[in-house]
């Protein structure tokens, strides 16, 4: 019965996916730029993203507290299951702190972040330059652990659906499922 | 209750006429402006200008105004930014080292409201401007305040690819707040 995700949590899994599978080369080749109008607006649709993930994170953390997802199958082995729950709860705190210590690195940088360039995020520190430039740091940082964490997360998916050819997949992709 | 009014308003008018603000206190004076990058508020200032200035607050309309901008004074909050805005697409600070207002007339709008008329110089680009501004008398000091949003594509700020207003907008606020005292 409860073989799927919630329609709900397969549209926040994957909008959130794609907007991160946005954001982050982008974050990658807005940074080298030299400086120009082109590379403010980048600047701007990384921000927006960014907020846009947090927030979706926001509700999604919500949604994945009222609503039990499907368990693991039995035939998966303990520790299998512990490192595929790790990565999840690494993901979720992922998609939240990564966009906040993008939010504090612009306020730090004296640059607000304006959602959409209408609705103004508040600067919850000061211009500082050290620590703007710390905040690059950590933002980087938590990027990196993103990246090997997702390579994790979408290699596992991939082991389960062509290596041992089960239905765990299809649980985020229902169009996936195999007739047992 | 008239009677005190009227007296204490002579006595200002009395103690003023003695006065001719004119010595700039730089310390506490500014000159900052305000624009927006995709939506975002972005300020910046002015850390050395000089004004030349003659005010009389009991005859504000007397009044007479210069003041000049050092443009690579310029402050926009990083050294990124600065080495862009001094350049030729912007202030071109070596061939403009120089930003300059000159007062024609003032004119009273309001009581301790004025606006005064004149010439600004922004690159080799003159307009006639005028700018509301309040006098405020604080002990020996006088206070001149006022915002002049003005567009910066009229002065060629910005040209080329920064021509983008989506980008970066053409209004800019200008926020002066220049402090005198009395001179000799």
């Amino acid at each position: 019965m409860n073989d799927n995700y919630t329609r709900t949590a397969i549209s926040l899994h994957w909008l959130i996916a794609l907007l991160i599978f946005a954001a982050f080369p982008l974050g990658i080749y807005m940074h080298d730029l030299p400086l120009s109008p082109y590379k403010l607006r980048l600047y701007s649709y990384h921000k927006w993203i960014g907020v846009t993930v947090f927030l979706l994170a926001l509700f999604r953390i919500y949604w994945r507290a009222t609503h039990l997802p499907p368990v693991l199958p039995d035939s998966m082995k303990n520790w299998e299951k512990f490192a595929a729950h790790s990565a999840h709860y690494v993901l979720y705190a992922l998609i939240v702190i990564i966009p906040i210590s993008g939010w504090l690195m612009s306020s730090a940088k004296g640059f607000q972040t304006v959602w959409f360039g209408v609705l103004p995020l508040p600067d919850l520190v000061d211009k500082n330059k050290e620590l703007g430039d710390q905040l690059l740091q950590v933002h980087q940082a938590l990027n990196l652990l993103l990246l090997g964490t997702l390579a994790a997360h979408v290699g596992g998916a991939l082991k389960h659906h062509f290596i041992e050819r089960d239905n765990i997949l299809a649980r985020m992709l229902p169009f996936l499922r195999r007739k047992s | 209750m008239k009677t005190i009014l009227f007296l204490m308003l002579a006595l200002a008018g009395f103690t003023a006429q003695a006065a001719d603000y004119s010595v700039l206190q730089p310390q506490q004076s500014s000159i900052a402006f305000l624009s927006r990058q995709m939506g975002v508020p972005m300020e910046g200032h002015f850390a050395r200008f000089n004004a030349a200035v003659s005010v009389d607050p009991a005859q504000p309309e007397k009044g007479t105004a210069r003041i000049d901008i050092e443009t690579a004074s310029i402050d926009v909050g990083s050294q990124e930014a600065y080495d862009e805005v001094i350049g030729k697409s912007w202030f071109d600070t070596a061939k403009f080292p120089q930003a300059s207002f000159v007062s024609s007339q003032v004119t009273r709008i309001a009581p301790g409201r004025y606006e005064v008329a004149g010439r600004m110089t922004i690159r080799d680009v003159t307009r006639e401007i005028r700018a509301p501004f309040t006098l405020e008398q604080k002990g020996n000091q006088l206070m001149v305040a006022g915002v002049l949003p003005i567009k910066r594509l009229e002065y060629g700020i910005g040209s080329g690819m920064w021509g983008d207003t989506d980008t970066i907008a053409d209004e800019v606020q200008i926020r002066f707040r220049l402090t005198f005292a009395a001179g000799k």
